[in-house]
């Protein structure tokens, strides 16, 4: 049975964004995906609660896919988290409601991949930063997949933007078609590995 | 009234609701149904009307000095310039190509020189009705063929009036009035006299239009009365033309001039609807005439001349105009519509023809074989245009799209069009001119109308709610439509004519209060903004921000109260019919509202944003009684 995905996208300026505007366009509009954009629904970040948690539970594969802003999430996305995943709900006593379901992250990261080593700028790794999002999944007893990270972005070329693209295209449709190995794909650090190493040529 | 005028009149309106939705069912532009009505009740098929055919004609050139009075008001000086260099280029080489082409044939049949050039140029004309219509009707009118076809027009337009005062040179006898009666002051004197005198005439009405006309119409304008506006539009007209034939001057210049000298005043687009019905029934009753007084005996004799007279001019025309679009590089299958859309002969020519006529440099026979062949001549385009659009067009490959970049256009219309440019729209079209929005503006203030006019603004001048006015202003082209009308009523009335004649447009509108927007809800519409909402929640947020609330939470309470009421007008409207049921509903609603409100109240005004409320994920997790480990960290928010 082919699985349901919610794309939850997060971009408060997504008109001059470049490669974001390449990823989305990859979305295919068919039945079993669902892309949301988060900053057109609610400009005024006043989320709708009830809708939300209807469209979590219409999914089985919930996709955050946003810029890494100041080693987090743009705040709409956080205003979201704090919204929706509702005590007693997702967590807490008799919060089972997302249980079982599978969260990722696509990211796009300005700064390159080896600027996130600890002799790195950043300091810390991806999956370092990544944590209380890891933490926020497990609470709600769900899934967390380690992220398809694309970075880097300041210095990409048209070119790279495509074939980023394309590999951004392909985890779609495996998500969307593909029953997942959830142990087997937590071995990775990204994503983006995973696609490499299983991917047919 | 004599039982005779009734007659009459019954015969040509009857005729004319026949013909003319007929020939729009099949295909054909209403000129083509005029002219055909006129032949049906003409001497020659029923014979409703003999020979008053030709004194009918007489009258209904008024509206050809109506319409060249409406071409004069379109001639935005500044548009104008803009196309200036494709008006000149297309429309000269058309003009003189043609008429030097057509000399030739002409001057081989015997004719003498100024009869051969006054039915040259005669011919060269094309048919502005037949041509802006079929482009309009067909969504041609941007393309480049469309363009090009305008600018040809144009200049013919403008070129007729310098003709008409160019006919008396050629004519070699005296002149004789025009009509029995008419003596004008001019008789008798000497043709270049005249000559001078026409454009001496036309210097004096662009005086007496600029400083005298405006501020008069201002002053009616300021009556609100719509039918005194109506009858001073008309006043202007008649009396420039009465005054043009009081000098024995061309009614139909003398009215082209008073147009260009109104356009840039903040009348145009009111004297434009006002006029347009009159000029369009007296135009239909032109070319009735026209039909009428086809002499089809003349026909009869001698049908092979007619027939290859007509063949000769068209492929004259379109070879001409062929060779200009392959000039200035229009594409095949462009150039193709070009060339046969102005193919034709057109009704201008009816005016040069019987001008020169009774100038005396044509005599009657030709003047009514003439007529003819420009009748039949109108009558091909149709035919052509089919066959170019079935054989021609799909040989000739890929149809060029619309394009948007055409420098030259003078008609573009903006996307969005806001009605009512008072304090409300005013804010609206600034945010959008702040963002690069240009907006078409509508507005029935003249004085705040010359002053935006002076800001650079496109401004549509009238009552919104005409739907000649919305047309002209572009509501069929528009893609968003914002009525911002400060009246309520009219508004309301805006709204109507809109979702019943442009029932794609999306409008945005303005109600006053819950009530205005039941009426606006039942017509569809479903982006409403109520004063008395949003201003009102966004005071009421404020008041509670100074009481003391946090500012954010009072925010809050306020989208949330947006949305409640939204829903709860939205619920309402749509079972409004039955009134005992509204008034219950009424009171539920404002009851449920109100304990939405205090439960709000209750729960530390955070009802809905449980997880930001620490007391509520607190009895959450330890209400029931059970120590947690995953709790997640929200204390701290809370403090």
């Amino acid at each position: 049975m082919p699985n349901r995905v919610l794309i939850l996208f997060a971009h408060p300026l997504f008109e001059k964004s470049r490669v974001n505007k390449e990823l989305i366009n990859q979305v295919p509009s068919q039945a079993g995906i669902t892309f949301h954009d988060l900053y057109e629904h609610y400009p005024d970040f006043n989320i709708d609660v009830a809708a939300e948690k209807e469209l979590l539970l219409a999914h089985d594969i919930i996709i955050w896919n946003h810029p890494f802003y100041w080693y987090s999430c743009p705040a709409l996305l956080k205003q979201w988290i704090d919204m929706v995943l509702e005590v007693g709900w997702a967590y807490g006593p008799g919060g089972n409601a997302l249980q079982g379901k599978v969260v990722l992250q696509i990211l796009t990261t300005g700064g390159p991949q080896a600027s996130y080593q600890h002799e790195g700028n950043n300091r810390f790794t991806m999956s370092e930063f990544l944590a209380p999002f890891d933490q926020t999944v497990r609470l709600c007893k769900m899934h967390y997949l380690p992220p398809f990270v694309i970075h880097g972005t300041h210095r990409l070329q048209p070119s790279d933007i495509r074939a980023q693209a394309t590999e951004y295209a392909y985890l779609l449709n495996h998500l969307l078609n593909e029953p997942l190995d959830i142990p087997q794909l937590t071995t990775y650090t990204y994503l983006n590995d995973w696609l490499k190493a299983t991917k047919p040529l | 009234m004599n039982s005779d005028f009734l007659s009459q009149a019954l015969v040509y309106l009857a005729a004319a609701v026949i013909c003319v939705p007929i020939a729009k069912k099949v295909g054909m532009s209403s000129v083509l149904g005029y002219l055909l009505s006129g032949i049906i009740i003409g001497p020659f098929v029923l014979g409703f009307i003999g020979q008053e055919g030709q004194d009918i004609m007489h009258v209904a050139e008024f509206g050809v000095v109506m319409m060249l009075f409406l071409i004069g008001l379109e001639l935005e000086p500044a548009a104008f310039w803009q196309m200036r260099k494709a008006i000149a280029g297309f429309g000269i080489s058309q003009l003189v190509g043609t008429t030097l082409l057509l000399l030739i044939p002409f001057l081989f049949l015997g004719w003498s020189l100024p009869m051969s050039l006054a039915v040259a140029l005669a011919l060269s004309m094309s048919s502005t009705a037949i041509v802006l219509q079929t482009l309009k009707e067909k969504g041609l009118s941007n393309t480049m063929a469309g363009q090009s076809s305008f600018s040809v027009l144009l200049f013919q337009d403008i070129a007729v009036i310098p003709i008409l005062a160019i006919l008396p040179l050629l004519a070699t006898t005296a002149i004789v009035p025009s009509e029995a009666g008419h003596h004008s002051l001019l008789d008798g004197l000497p043709a270049w006299l005249q000559t001078i005198l026409v454009f001496g005439a036309v210097g004096s009405i662009y005086v007496v239009g600029t400083y005298g006309v405006v501020p008069l119409l201002r002053i009616v304008a300021k009556t609100g009365l719509r039918e005194m506006f109506t009858a001073s539009s008309l006043l202007l007209v008649v009396a420039v033309a009465y005054l043009m034939e009081l000098v024995g001057l061309s009614p139909a210049l003398g009215s082209f001039v008073a147009g260009v000298v109104l356009a840039n005043s903040e009348f145009r687009h009111e004297l434009e609807s006002d006029i347009e019905p009159f000029k369009g029934l007296l135009l239909g009753l032109f070319f009735i005439g026209v039909g009428a007084s086809i002499n089809f005996q003349l026909l009869s004799e001698s049908p092979g001349q007619i027939a290859l007279l007509v063949s000769l001019i068209i492929l004259t025309k379109f070879l001409v105009l062929l060779g200009i679009g392959k000039i200035f590089k229009l594409k095949h299958d462009q150039n193709f519509l070009f060339a046969l859309g102005l193919s034709q002969v057109g009704e201008f020519a009816f005016v040069l023809l019987s001008f020169s006529n009774q100038l005396q440099i044509l005599d009657a026979e030709w003047t009514g074989k003439l007529t003819a062949i420009t009748a039949i001549s109108m009558m091909t385009t149709p035919l052509l245009l089919l066959a170019n659009e079935r054989f021609l067009a799909p040989r000739f490959g890929t149809k060029e799209a619309i394009d948007e970049k055409e420098a030259d256009a003078i008609a573009e219309h903006h996307r969005v069009i806001i009605a009512g440019f008072g304090h409300f729209g005013s804010t609206i079209g600034r945010l959008l001119r702040a963002n690069g929005i240009e907006a078409t503006i509508l507005d029935n203030n003249s004085d705040q109308v010359e002053l935006l006019r002076k800001m650079g603004f496109k401004v549509y001048y009238g009552d919104a709610t005409r739907l000649d006015l919305l047309k002209s202003a572009g509501a069929g082209e528009a893609t968003l439509f914002i009525a911002a009308i400060d009246s309520p009523e009219i508004n309301k009335n805006l709204v109507h004519t809109l979702t019943k004649h442009y029932p794609g447009l999306k409008i945005l509108a303005r109600a006053r209060n819950r009530f205005d927007a039941y009426e606006l809800m039942e017509m569809g519409v479903t982006n409403i903004y109520r004063e008395t909402l949003y201003t009102a929640v966004h005071l009421a947020v404020d008041a509670l921000g100074q009481l003391g609330f946090r500012k954010y939470s009072a925010t809050r309470q306020g989208q949330k109260f947006i949305q409640y009421d939204e829903q709860g007008l939205a619920k309402l409207a749509s079972s409004r019919h039955d009134m005992t049921e509204y008034i219950m509903n009424a009171r539920q609603q404002i009851e449920f509202q109100e304990k939405l409100l205090h439960d709000d109240l209750m729960q530390n005004f955070s009802s809905e944003d449980h997880s930001w409320d620490g007391t509520y994920v607190r009895d959450q997790l330890l209400g029931a009684n059970r120590p947690d480990t995953t709790q997640p960290d929200t204390s701290v928010k809370v403090g």
